[in-house]
């Protein structure tokens, strides 16, 4: 029966099934719909083929990224119910299908199926395909859960990088014309389609009783079976919302620099150099931020695994702040002190999307740890209205300043939300038992006595 | 692991490592001009 081919019942890994086949599938997945952050190559595209204005075609960018919060925070339970195996393959199904009607709606000129296409459909393939993976990489790598949900989320980084390439080499074969639009839009389709698919394929969960060569040791004196929190009782505790403020000021901070880092390079190196070759370096330092952006996802993640969900933050957020006063007070003229500075920012920025799953997992448990993640994705949505808007705002209403000083007080707006995380990070303290839910509801693979106090503290 | 799924495991890592190494050498191209 079709339906069961989907079921989580359908993909419980037999034995002898090595955990290692599980994040190439997830892997697949994000490096798919990371292809996002690649849509200004085609918005280029469509700008110049269509006449459009940017504001224009803008739009299905945008609404994929609300898409991207809203179906991951109201999509989670649907997600963690009906398995990974049925979440790829929406995530697949809905993402591709974005790019096909996306494609029909340029053959036959009606640009709001671009935007329907990409952004509404598309924009959901993003958001369940987000999630799709977490939990069961959780569960698979429970003794090394930042590790595992780092490689996936540094996929997300990893699949504009991709997706540049191919798009500026499909624009350039087939054109800007209506037709040669089209055409990239069905070959990308096509083509995710395939690449995604083998995600949905591979992906397993692990049986009741598997446990990781190495499981996370319990305590003396531990009882029962570690937290197990449900997604609507986690949106009502501090810790959620603590997190919350975590993950969303840590971003804004990020996105601080990622939003307007070509001109503040420009602005910070505008005397070192003849006009073309300052451009060229800001060009190159955009593509080196996004490296930093992917690899901090893996690098400190999985650090998180040897020194705790808490210490990592604590660097995220405060050692972050510290560089941002560091390039405030250092930055102009002294390239070394400003790539250090800017690479590690923007390094915790990835960082924070790859560890907070884990951090979550720490907090609330296996249980629903990816419905509670779709939740929380909604302070990723806040922040890339927050961020913009504060660099942005603060340097048109500064007029007429030059250089650095453009910068002064929107990165000090960013040094005191990153305080304010700090702060909000210190907080968190652990779950109370009293939250979880009773033994006998739990399903699927729990880290067996476990307590929640032992990491988050660390 | 049997051998079947030790080459299952090889394509699977191929199949997501080749396209990322890609886009890291795309990338890379351009950061010469930093220095």
């Amino acid at each position: 029966m079709a339906g069961g081919f989907f079921d989580r019942s359908s993909i419980v890994a037999p034995p002898g099934w090595s955990r290692w086949l599980v994040p190439p599938a997830a892997l697949a997945v994000h490096l798919g719909i990371g292809q996002a952050y690649a849509w200004s190559v085609l918005k280029a595209g469509l700008g110049q083929g269509l006449g459009l204005s940017g504001t224009a075609t803008a739009l299905p960018f945008q609404l994929a990224i609300v898409m991207l919060g809203l179906s991951a925070a109201f999509g989670g339970t649907m997600v963690e119910r009906k398995g990974p195996r049925w979440a790829m393959f929406v995530s697949t199904v809905c993402f591709a299908a974005g790019f096909l009607i996306s494609a029909g709606g340029i053959a036959i000129g009606q640009y709001w199926l671009v935007v329907v296409g990409y952004g509404f459909v598309g924009g959901i393939g993003l958001g369940i395909g987000y999630i799709s993976p977490v939990s069961t990489l959780i569960k698979w790598f429970a003794d090394r859960p930042g590790m595992a949900t780092g490689i996936a989320i540094m996929g997300f980084g990893g699949g504009a990088l991709i997706a540049q390439p191919v798009e500026k080499a499909l624009l350039s074969g087939f054109g800007t014309s209506p037709a040669g639009l089209s055409q990239t839009f069905l070959v990308m389709g096509i083509g995710y389609a395939i690449f995604m698919s083998v995600g949905w394929l591979l992906v397993r969960v692990p049986a009741d009783d598997w446990q990781p060569p190495n499981p996370p040791q319990a305590s003396p004196g531990a009882t029962g079976a570690g937290p197990a929190v449900s997604a609507s009782t986690a949106i009502r505790l501090p810790q959620f919302w603590l997190l919350w403020i975590v993950l969303c000021f840590n971003v804004t901070a990020g996105i601080g620099i990622l939003e307007k880092a070509q001109p503040i390079y420009q602005d910070f190196f505008a005397t070192t150099g003849p006009g073309p070759t300052i451009a060229a370096a800001a060009g190159a330092f955009v593509s080196i931020l996004s490296l930093a952006n992917m690899l901090g996802r893996f690098v400190w993640s999985s650090t998180s695994d040897v020194v705790g969900r808490k210490n990592i933050y604590r660097m995220y957020l405060g050692v972050g702040a510290l560089l941002y006063l560091v390039i405030l007070l250092l930055g102009e003229g002294n390239k070394v002190i400003f790539l250090i500075a800017s690479l590690l920012i923007l390094s915790f920025y990835g960082a924070g999307f790859a560890t907070i799953p884990a951090y979550l997992k720490d907090l609330f448990g296996t249980y629903q740890v990816g419905a509670i993640h779709g939740r929380l994705l909604t302070a990723w949505s806040a922040a890339g209205v927050l961020g913009p808007l504060i660099v942005n705002a603060v340097v048109e209403a500064q007029g007429d300043v030059a250089g650095p000083a453009k910068y002064t007080v929107s990165f000090s707006i960013m040094i005191g939300l990153l305080a304010v995380g700090f702060v909000a990070n210190e907080l968190i303290r652990p779950v109370d038992p009293q939250h979880y839910v009773p033994d006998s509801e739990r399903g699927g693979v729990e880290d067996a006595g476990v307590k929640p106090s032992e990491e988050v503290s660390r | 692991m049997t051998a079947n799924r030790t080459v299952l495991a090889v394509l699977a890592w191929a199949w997501v490592v080749i396209p990322f190494l890609y886009g890291v050498w795309s990338l890379l191209q351009n950061v010469g001009a930093l220095f």
